[in-house]
């Protein structure tokens, strides 16, 4: 049987923080929450964990430069090295002074471009992908709740609808739930 | 939620509730471009499109065609590289570095600006280009194997530093600057009505969604992105600096160069943002949210980074002559008494008074004065670039070799072409793309938009709401389970489910009745978009219609008593047309 999810309807983000609350000490799963900007602290309460992107960057930046030093000591110094203004060219280290600003921006360059992609893929926002909020106005002024009945097996549907009409909803609706992407 | 002094002057002001931000930034990207922006875009357009000329023609013909000589072998090329990578750091410095220290008031202008700072650097990326004389050959200066026909290149030099420090720059400019639009391009495309630019946001867009665990990784993506980008930004004009600094020549070889240099740069920047923000709040009429609070905090960034620029420019005299070195302080005797003495004295008091003058505030809360100043300030810091390159160079070690620099038609057609496709992007910008961080400003207008600040907010709009323990009976639409995509369905007869009072059909006719009968009879004919007012969705506005209510007019002359009536009849939501005071924004929606 395919899933049904219920959508409701918030005009304030705060109200929709009280509503979450609730339901969720009453032990509703929230499965997620459309919002037009970020609702802040609706993240613990509805179970989203914190990114993990911060790493990702990091590491990113780690491999930029580590390519930017192996370039550095494969083309200066072991390839062909040069005499350039009399610029020590046998060693790495001794030449290395002049790569700093390099190898400053590769692992910029790296962090930044390896954690933004990260980010696009992992949210499936990409050039021609379809949206998938509920709603129109959830990108306006309109804040949604999607909560799921297989996630919620231990309430029947008509339960969860009461306990959901008891916060300030303005519209709640129930409909099969669809994967958009 | 956080919370802000209330001595703080309001960032927003006015009242304003979510969806008016959507619709003051929207409105200039749904309605018509005026007059004026097809004057201003044509005249762009025909600069940018003269100096595509001179470019083409440079090219075919050479860098003869510019007026360098064996003694200035660099002038206008490098003076105007570095003057738009200059006005390139605003962006990026007022999104980045004041992102890091929680300054809201960049949300009025960052978007702008980031904008500013990409179209900025292309304009720079230009003139190293076609100055490499040969452009076919440009990608020489990435690292490829030497079975191209050269050597590795030189990464002891201060110009490749430069290449990368730029594409870099540039990149990571674009990335933090495109990911910020995402939303904001969601939320025009969700709205949009013409399917073409639905089609076209949906692409730009995305697909974003706006879920909250997107919203997570948003916030960390700014914060990191901006962490990077802060020391990028100083890297940046620092790596341009080098250029000159690591040179042998009079007059440039000074460590002084970097520190100045990004103050210069975040001078000019911002001195750029406020030439063009001026024109941007008049022309989208964006009064509420970019006002004279805004204008006054960026004129105290041009005043202290202008003290910082005029402190090194009096360090480089004082240095040259402590130093000891003749050459170095006649270098700078030079500058200020020789033939160039017109350069260097507009530099001086372009860069060093002007700023100084917005010490008073009255004058750097004045938005007239703001802008001839910000004019003054982008002419100043050209002619400090050309105080650098062209008159350090023309007197060189041998006499019999001085001389002056002349520019050709061909070195100003190329300059004025870049300040012409410069706003022909713009202006382009500002048509199609959200020229305010939609989603961004939403997060702070309740705690800096005024009317929140003082408590006004109160009746209208998307207002926190004290009491939730209210049982309110809510209306219900269970779709059929058959269906597999369900469309926003809007039954009628949903509104007749039992209410908090049994009242039978007879009753309900009456205080029908004698609703309509207070508020005057409207047709279906001449209905108003009722769910325009906050509160009533397409199910109560179906409710509303059913009833006989279908225009403004009929919801602006509603009070307590019909309020209470109308609840009676629907019982749906008691109490929330009174709390979201629907007969003042009826009131308003009539007279837009």
């Amino acid at each position: 049987m395919a899933d049904r999810v219920i959508y409701a309807m918030y005009d304030d983000d705060m109200v929709l923080l009280d509503g979450a609350k609730k339901l969720v000490s009453e032990g509703v799963h929230i499965t997620d929450v459309f919002s037009p900007f970020p609702v802040h602290g609706i993240d613990p309460v509805i179970g989203v964990k914190h990114t993990r992107l911060g790493i990702v960057s990091f590491m990113f930046g780690l491999l930029g430069l580590a390519l930017s030093i192996v370039g550095f000591k494969y083309m200066m110094i072991d390839n062909w090295p040069i005499n350039i203004g009399g610029k020590p060219n046998f060693s790495l280290m001794e030449n290395f002074p002049s790569f700093v600003p390099i190898t400053f921006e590769f692992t910029v360059l790296f962090a930044a471009h390896g954690m933004a992609l990260t980010y696009l893929f992992r949210n499936k926002t990409l050039p021609g992908m379809p949206a998938d909020n509920p709603y129109p106005r959830t990108t306006d002024d309109r804040f949604v709740m999607e909560i799921r009945l297989s996630d919620n097996t231990k309430f029947s549907a008509s339960e969860l609808h009461a306990k959901i009409k008891e916060t300030d909803i303005i519209e709640i609706e129930e409909k099969d739930y669809v994967v958009i992407k | 939620m956080q919370k802000e002094a209330s001595i703080r002057e309001p960032l927003i002001l006015g009242h304003k509730t979510y969806h008016d931000i959507t619709e003051d930034v929207c409105r200039s990207i749904e309605g018509k471009a005026p007059k004026t922006w097809y004057v201003l875009f044509g005249i762009a357009l025909i600069l940018g499109l003269f100096g595509i000329g001179c470019i083409l023609y440079l090219l075919g013909t050479g860098i003869g065609t510019w007026g360098l000589n064996k003694t200035v072998q660099w002038a206008w090329d490098i003076t105007n590289f570095v003057w738009w990578v200059g006005i390139g750091h605003a962006g990026t410095l007022i999104s980045a570095v004041l992102l890091l220290f929680r300054q809201r008031w960049r949300m009025a202008i960052n978007r702008a600006a980031e904008a500013m700072t990409i179209f900025a650097v292309f304009m720079a990326g230009v003139f190293p280009l076609i100055h490499m004389g040969r452009l076919w050959v440009g990608y020489w200066v990435m690292p490829i194997p030497n079975q191209f026909g050269s050597l590795w290149v030189n990464f002891n030099s201060p110009l490749l530093w430069d290449v990368f420090a730029i594409s870099t720059y540039l990149s990571v400019g674009f990335v933090f600057w495109y990911i910020g639009l995402l939303p904001d391009f969601a939320t025009i495309r969700d709205r949009a009505k013409n399917p073409v630019s639905k089609k076209m946001y949906s692409i730009l867009s995305f697909g974003w969604s706006g879920r909250a665990k997107h919203w997570n990784r948003f916030e960390i993506v700014s914060l990191v992105l901006a962490g990077l980008a802060t020391p990028l930004v100083f890297s940046v004009h620092s790596i341009v600096s080098f250029d000159f600094a690591t040179s042998v020549i009079p007059g440039w070889h000074t460590t002084i160069f970097p520190p100045y240099f990004v103050a210069g740069a975040v001078f000019s920047g911002f001195a750029m943002v406020q030439t063009i923000m001026l024109i941007v709040r008049k022309g989208l009429k964006l009064e509420a949210y970019l006002h004279v609070k805004h204008i006054e905090y960026m004129n105290i960034v041009i005043m202290v980074t202008g003290s910082i620029v005029g402190v090194a420019y009096l360090t480089e005299l004082f240095m040259s002559w402590y130093s000891g070195v003749e050459y170095e302080s006649y270098a700078f005797i030079n500058r200020a008494t020789g033939p160039y003495w017109w350069a260097y004295a507009s530099m001086m008091t372009c860069n060093v008074v002007s700023p100084q003058l917005m010490w008073f505030k009255k004058l750097r809360r004045s938005l007239l004065f703001t802008f001839f100043i910000s004019i003054v300030v982008n002419i100043g810091m050209w002619f400090e670039r050309f105080v650098i390159i062209v008159t350090s160079l023309h007197q060189d070690y041998l006499p019999s070799s001085w001389s002056m620099f002349h520019p050709t038609w061909v070195d100003i057609g190329i300059y004025i072409g870049t300040i012409g496709l410069f706003f022909v992007f713009y202006l382009a910008f500002a048509r199609y793309f959200p020229i305010l961080p939609i989603a961004e400003l939403k997060t702070i207008l309740k705690t800096s938009g005024e009317s929140y600040k003082n408590g006004t907010a109160g009746l209208s709009g998307n207002k926190p709401i004290p009491a939730v323990e209210t049982a309110a009976p809510v209306q219900e639409v269970v779709a059929p389970k058959v269906d597999a995509v369900v469309p926003l369905v809007e039954t009628l007869e949903s509104t007749a489910k039992p209410a908090t009072e049994e009242i039978t059909d007879v009753e309900k006719e009456g205080r029908i009745n004698s609703l309509i009968e207070k508020l005057g009879k409207g047709s279906a004919e001449n209905k108003n978009d009722l769910k325009l007012v906050s509160g009533v969705g397409p199910k109560l506005e179906g409710t509303l219609n059913d009833i006989g209510i279908y225009t403004f007019e009929q919801v602006s002359k509603m009070t307590k008593a019909e309020y209470d009536l109308l609840d009676s009849i629907t019982g749906t939501f008691p109490g929330r047309a009174e709390r979201d005071n629907w007969a003042e924004q009826a009131k308003t929606l009539m007279n837009k």
